[in-house]
């Protein structure tokens, strides 16, 4: 900046702020959602030390500040991908025909939690759960039924699964395999971050060493045989949802990341090979700016530490490719159908971030799983900001907004600062061993918590605005007890008529291959096609592996 | 000194989210409660066996599963059997309207939904055990 205007804007910029002083102002913090100050107004001043060409950029051109494709979504519309299931495959199933067709361009399974944690139908464990929280999955045969009528080798399926990710992406690809469906033709995403499952969702089985390994593992398995697949979704929406703030998503989000690149140049595999095939998952939660800025801030840290410190080689290792999930930790049991206003912004600063996918929370789930009318509406929410708003007219239309650049750059800084923490305490596994991301995401939720009671945020419906409260019944899903009947029937069945030799035979040859260093997924597959169940492949690698127990502490 | 009431917080199940559990229980130690959180994945029968090892004075457990039906009813059964009858049992999470009835006919004191301000519970806990220690005098 040329020094005279620099010195009249600084002139001019006390001027205005005394005036400000003398100027009304409400009774409110001026602060985001994770409680960041914001000033009253940006100016050059704050963008001064950011470089164009370096710093910001043109979309699809590193640093990516700016987007990861040169025509963002005039060349392809992100990928509306509700995340769904529930009750039995034949449910879940059913709503899948019915969002792809409102529109619905991609999938998305939502496992129960016996499937999350590698716990049969029949297990005890699993009692009272089956079937809750997702659709239940326990072999091939319902890995069959949840995709009957839709063509695998066409649609991408993305799976939120961790700990048994391996053992689940095996029966997903062994059925795929059995339809016609080559490996080479498989798209798709398995979750596969076991990192961010210690740190903050806790669907962990085992522990982190050996977690890891399996992961290496999938790389590498993919990368030769399922170059379509992303192999792991490097996620920061369970640790907003823990309570974290904006800025520690980030941060811990790529700090996973980058552990995860680490992991795999220590196995051996080239960083151009395998980092194309990540992909990330952030949380778009209700602080409009400073979402889209987080999202532009990811790019840009991602691209520089890809080239700049793991010395990728290949473009396509540099930029980061996301999904995004409108924040349910923001939602209201309080008059529900607000909710659907607060997802239409959730999502719209998803979509001025860039981002590749979006799935959009339905108004009713603080309330249980959303209906089929609850998920149309989140879907048509979508449709909306694609096709009515036109913010997809222009690329990241917010760039060179004085606050927008300089916000980008401070989370930029402040996430920086969270890296040189988490290596003082020798990286992301020692920091998880230390309790430092449970202890930081676990303070912010209260103190959240407490600003909220104390009114300094205000949540309509929840602490303001109260009126309606009493009228606010809506429909909800209901998931029956017969569910789990039928499940753990339908397993009594597949025990009794597979070949239960070979299913022991090719359980013993994954657990030597577990034992020692030979990749477990060619194994898992012929045990996945053998009908051995998701328990049994659990239980072989936890004799191997042990299980993972997370210390009690708040 | 009167000594504080001790609440055992449980998460049930195999559920994760322990994010309204920890805040919870930061709330009601800051409201000078005594607090046990057993930490995730417990079974029915180990929330049931800290509770009488601790000596708790309220159970509550926080669940988001959607198990709630059969978590709840476990734990309450085995509560009966073990002499903890007089124990009063709360919980929260993801709780659907229409199961609070059946949940409160098991023999669940309150159940706290989202959104709830944590003070609201701290003061039920209190107003319940000022309740049983009057019950306790006059009776």
């Amino acid at each position: 900046m040329n020094p005279k205007l620099k010195a009249a804007l600084k002139e001019k910029r006390k001027e205005y702020l005394d005036k400000t002083k003398k100027s009304p102002q409400l009774d409110m913090d001026f602060t985001t959602v994770s409680s960041e100050p914001v000033d009253i107004l940006y100016t050059p001043e704050d963008v001064e030390d950011i470089d164009y060409m370096a710093d910001i950029g043109f979309p699809g051109e590193y640093p990516y500040t700016r987007g990861v494709h040169p025509n963002m979504y005039r060349g392809k519309m992100w990928t509306m991908r509700l995340f769904s299931g529930f009750g039995s495959a034949k449910d879940t199933n059913e709503r899948y025909h019915y969002l792809l067709k409102g529109g619905q361009t991609g999938l998305s399974v939502a496992f129960d939690l016996p499937t999350l944690y590698g716990v049969d139908s029949d297990n005890p464990r699993a009692v009272g759960e089956v079937g809750k929280c997702g659709v239940a999955i326990d072999s091939i045969r319902d890995m069959e039924t949840l995709f009957r009528g839709i063509d695998l080798g066409k649609i991408t399926v993305s799976m939120t699964i961790n700990g048994p990710a391996v053992i689940v992406f095996a029966l997903f690809a062994a059925n795929a395999q059995n339809q016609g469906v080559p490996l080479e033709k498989l798209g798709g995403t398995t979750q596969n971050d076991i990192l961010k499952e210690y740190i903050a969702q806790k669907s962990f089985i085992f522990p982190p060493e050996p977690s890891m390994r399996l992961i290496a593992d999938k790389m590498e398995f993919c990368t030769k045989n399922v170059p379509l697949w992303n192999t792991i979704s490097i996620s920061g929406y369970h640790i907003r949802e823990a309570g974290s703030t904006a800025v520690q998503e980030l941060a811990f989000t790529l700090a996973d990341g980058f552990a995860y690149v680490e992991a795999g140049i220590e196995a051996g595999l080239d960083i151009d090979e395998f980092a194309p095939r990540l992909s990330f998952f952030f949380n778009s939660h209700l602080d409009f700016f400073e979402e889209i800025c987080k999202f532009r801030a990811a790019r840009r840290i991602w691209a520089r530490r890809m080239r700049e410190k793991y010395g990728a080689k290949n473009a396509r290792s540099w930029l980061m490719r996301f999904h995004t999930q409108t924040a349910g930790c923001s939602l209201t049991a309080q008059q529900p159908e607000n909710n659907i206003v607060r997802t239409a912004y959730q999502g719209l600063a998803a979509v001025l971030g860039g981002t590749q996918s979006l799935h959009t929370n339905s108004m009713d789930e603080t309330l249980a799983l959303p209906t089929a009318k609850a998920a149309r509406i989140a879907l048509r929410t979508q449709q909306i900001i694609a096709y009515e708003t036109g913010v997809i007219n222009t690329v990241d239309p917010l760039a060179g907004s004085y606050f927008v650049e300089a916000q980008t750059k401070k989370m930029e800084e402040q996430a920086e600062e969270y890296f040189r923490q988490i290596d003082e305490l020798g990286g992301v596994i020692k920091a998880i061993e230390a309790g430092f991301f449970a202890r930081e995401i676990g303070r912010a939720a209260y103190e959240y918590q407490k600003a909220v009671e104390r009114e300094r945020k205000v949540i309509v419906g929840v602490n303001d605005f109260l009126e309606g409260n009493d009228d606010d019944e809506i429909p909800t899903l209901y998931i029956d007890e017969k569910v789990e009947r039928d499940q753990v029937a339908e397993l009594k069945r597949l025990r009794e008529e597979r070949d239960n030799g070979a299913v022991s035979q090719k359980l013993e040859t994954l657990r030597k291959a577990a034992e020692g260093t030979e990749n477990v997924l060619p194994h898992l597959l012929d045990c996945a096609k053998a009908g051995a169940t998701k328990g049994e492949m659990t239980d072989v690698f936890k004799g191997v592996f042990g299980e993972y127990r997370e210390p009690a502490y708040f | 000194m009167k000594k504080p009431i001790k609440v055992l917080v449980a998460k049930p199940g195999l559920d994760g989210h322990d994010r309204g559990a920890k805040v919870v229980a930061n709330a009601l130690r800051d409201a000078g409660m005594e607090v046990i959180y057993t930490g995730l994945h417990q079974t029915p029968e180990m929330i049931v066996e800290a509770a009488i090892q601790e000596d708790a004075d309220v159970i509550a457990l926080s669940i988001l599963s959607g198990a709630h039906m059969t978590l709840f009813k476990r734990v309450r059964s085995l509560m009966e059997e073990n002499d903890l009858a007089d124990v009063p049992l709360i919980g929260g999470g993801i709780i659907p309207d229409q199961d609070v009835g059946p949940l409160k006919d098991l023999g669940v004191r309150e159940v706290f939904g989202p959104g709830t301000d944590t003070r609201e519970i701290a003061k039920f806990i209190r107003n319940l055990f000022e309740e049983n220690t009057s019950k306790k005098k006059t009776g």
